[in-house]
């Protein structure tokens, strides 16, 4: 009885009950937040100064991902995962860019034949 | 609590890590997603599977706005206010924003309090939490309403050019808006928790009947910084397009 118990709580669960939970120090979500706040702003303004074209989009999308980052990283705790989560949560997210891309093309598309017989003049 | 009596003096084999880690977690014939308890597991999971929900709303959103040949109503406009008499382009959206963030950071520190069992500091920091993230739905409650009656923006049309817009906005942002909701309602029942002593005492819980843990309060912690990542995208991609 006590054997069966052990192999079930205590191979998976027990063993790794003083590792379970995260614990890190304040000043890292401190800094962390603060950093947020200064990627926010800055997001902000490439919108506040009218900021166009290629320039626009690099800067919007680079502040995005670095945001999503920190938070899944930092705040989220993804980065003192183990590999095994971090790769079952990760890899699914990335595989949505093939959706993306078929959206994309898609609208391509869907805009060239709106141009062809519904709009006089576009193209 | 039945504690398993750790019977041997020999400490667990170290696991291994990188991508043999990946492969001996996998294949251990026991839980894949080792040190971390099952609920914080399922929990990732579900926003897994929230991701998939967001994103395909996202990409939606692309698909009409990229396909319209439609003028497509300029945000930065749209969604400025005058305050103080200036005209201040998305001015409401940033300070939501700065709103969510800050709520996320109470979140990652009442976390951070609630594992060391300072009762006190978690409870304190999950109401702030709450707090912000109820001015959060409060402010997006005046942008629906100024939206709906001084712009006259409607799901199926807008006096300002795609009708796409509106209810692409509704959409997402309602959706947003209710993850936030629900989000401030279980804050709310967590720090009552915690104050009640219930993750101390290990108290079952109400519906679920699950001993009360301080590893709830990370995992409600995954939920609320999933809800400030979608805005991160959503503030992006809706409204600095």
């Amino acid at each position: 009885m006590e054997h069966a118990e052990r192999q079930q709580h205590g191979a998976a669960g027990q063993q790794h009950a003083h590792v379970e939970g995260q614990q890190h120090p304040i000043g890292i979500y401190l800094k962390i937040w603060a950093l947020l706040f200064v990627l926010s702003a800055a997001s902000y303004l490439v919108d506040y100064f009218h900021f166009q074209g290629y320039l626009r989009w690099f800067l919007i999308i680079v502040f995005m991902l670095l945001k999503a980052g920190l938070i899944v990283a930092v705040f989220m705790h993804m980065m003192w995962e183990r590999l095994a989560l971090l790769y079952a949560i990760l890899v699914p997210t990335l595989l949505l860019m093939v959706l993306l891309g078929i959206g994309a093309l898609e609208a391509d598309y869907t805009f060239f034949s709106r141009g062809v017989f519904f709009v006089k003049g576009l193209l | 609590m039945t504690q398993a009596i750790r019977t041997s003096t020999v400490e667990p084999l170290p696991l291994p890590e990188g991508v043999e880690g990946i492969v001996s977690d996998w294949s251990s014939d026991q839980r894949a997603f080792k040190n971390v308890p099952w609920g914080k597991a399922m929990m990732w999971i579900f926003l897994l599977s929230d991701t998939f929900i967001f994103s395909s709303f996202l990409i939606s959103y692309m698909t009409v706005r990229m396909s319209t040949t439609e003028p497509w109503p300029n945000p930065s406009e749209v969604f400025a206010l005058t305050l103080f008499g200036h005209k201040i382009p998305l001015i409401l959206i940033a300070i939501m924003t700065f709103v969510l963030i800050s709520s996320s950071g109470t979140m990652a520190m009442a976390v951070k309090f609630g594992y060391e069992k300072n009762k006190k500091m978690t409870f304190i920091l999950l109401l702030i939490t709450a707090a912000l993230g109820a001015t959060f739905v409060g402010m997006q409650a005046f942008e629906w309403t100024k939206l709906i009656l001084e712009e006259g923006v409607r799901p199926w049309g807008n006096p300002m050019g795609a009708a796409q817009f509106g209810s692409v906005f509704f959409m997402i942002t309602g959706f947003h808006g209710t993850h936030v909701s629900i989000g401030v309602i279980f804050l709310i029942i967590v720090a009552i928790k915690v104050l009640r002593g219930d993750l101390d005492n290990e108290r079952p819980g109400f519906m679920t009947g699950r001993k009360g843990k301080y590893e709830i309060v990370e995992i409600m912690g995954l939920y609320w910084h999933f809800v400030d990542l979608v805005w991160v995208f959503i503030f992006a991609v809706f409204y600095l397009w």
